[in-house]
């Protein structure tokens, strides 16, 4: 998907970024297990989870961070960049029900002429339970510098 | 067993990550983001100087350095979990990049926890270099090694 670059100057506090929808199955732990080397069995063998107390297979931190990446590149475009990504695991999620990523726009700064963009960001699961959270500082490009 | 302070600034051995185009277009599959930058090179070229990875493709990276790379605290595995993960970048990785990751243990505390007992914090930063030398970016994880065993 081509995505309309966003300017700085089109950004405000407190405004929401688009949120991202995810809809992670068995089928892409495996996956991401693969393209990852986290072949720890909690992700992809249900016995092996059971035995582990857990309530089936989870899904990975790395892979709820993956998609937190996915939700400030999204928002930052081609021109943008991300600066920094933080998240903190809280909670466990199970694969076959959707995860909305959101985020929230909480500062905006300029430093050394680059123009900064700090976000609130996390990730909900069906029950509206926040199970990772995190903040992220985007550089956009200025429509002053676009020429 | 009591907390080991001195560990903290112990490195491991430098590891060497090449950056290549199908394993970032893997890692792109995978987690389901179909941004073009990742799968048109010619795009990628374009509009941001090469192929960028994802922001947490640099977390493939503990699965690939060998274990003399990864300066360990004597943890108990069945009791860690992964807490926090940061990644802060300088300049930005392209596909074709040779990168060099030096991981070093750059915290280690202790905090009371609730139905944990006793939690100790362990954290390390990997600084990644690429291949004319300059920083281009920092992962800091916090691993936690909780009082029991994980789920249980």
């Amino acid at each position: 998907m081509a995505h309309k670059q966003r300017y700085f100057e089109d950004v405000e506090v407190g405004q929401e970024i688009p949120p991202l929808e995810k809809h992670p199955t068995t089928q892409q732990l495996v996956k991401y297990a693969g393209a990852s080397g986290d072949f720890y069995q909690i992700h992809y063998d249900k016995d092996f989870a059971i035995k582990n107390n857990l309530p089936g297979v989870i899904l990975h931190g790395a892979l709820k961070n993956a998609f937190l990446g996915q939700l400030v590149t999204d928002f930052a475009g081609e021109h943008g960049w991300l600066r920094k990504l933080s998240v903190q695991y809280r909670g466990m999620d199970q694969p076959g029900s959707m995860i909305v990523c959101k985020g929230k726009v909480v500062k905006k700064h300029s430093e050394h002429g680059q123009h900064l963009v700090d976000c609130e960001i996390w990730l909900e699961n069906a029950k509206g339970e926040k199970t990772t959270l995190g903040s992220a500082s985007v550089v956009l490009p200025s429509r002053h510098q676009a020429e | 067993m009591p907390i080991d302070k001195s560990i903290v600034g112990k490195t491991g051995k430098p590891f060497t990550m090449p950056i290549e185009w199908s394993k970032v277009r893997e890692f792109a599959r995978a987690i389901r983001d179909p941004n073009p930058v990742y799968f048109n090179p010619e795009l990628a070229k374009q509009e941001c100087g090469g192929v960028p990875v994802p922001p947490t493709f640099l977390q493939v990276a503990a699965f690939w350095m060998g274990e003399d790379s990864m300066p360990t605290a004597n943890f108990d595995l069945r009791r860690i979990l992964h807490g926090e993960q940061e990644f802060e970048f300088l300049k930005p990785i392209f596909v074709g990049d040779v990168l060099t990751g030096t991981s070093r243990i750059a915290d280690v505390y202790e905090k009371e926890g609730g139905r944990g007992g006793k939690m100790t914090f362990m954290v390390t930063e990997i600084e990644y270099k690429n291949q004319k030398g300059e920083v281009v970016a920092y992962a800091r994880g916090t691993l936690v090694e909780t009082g029991q065993a994980v789920g249980g």
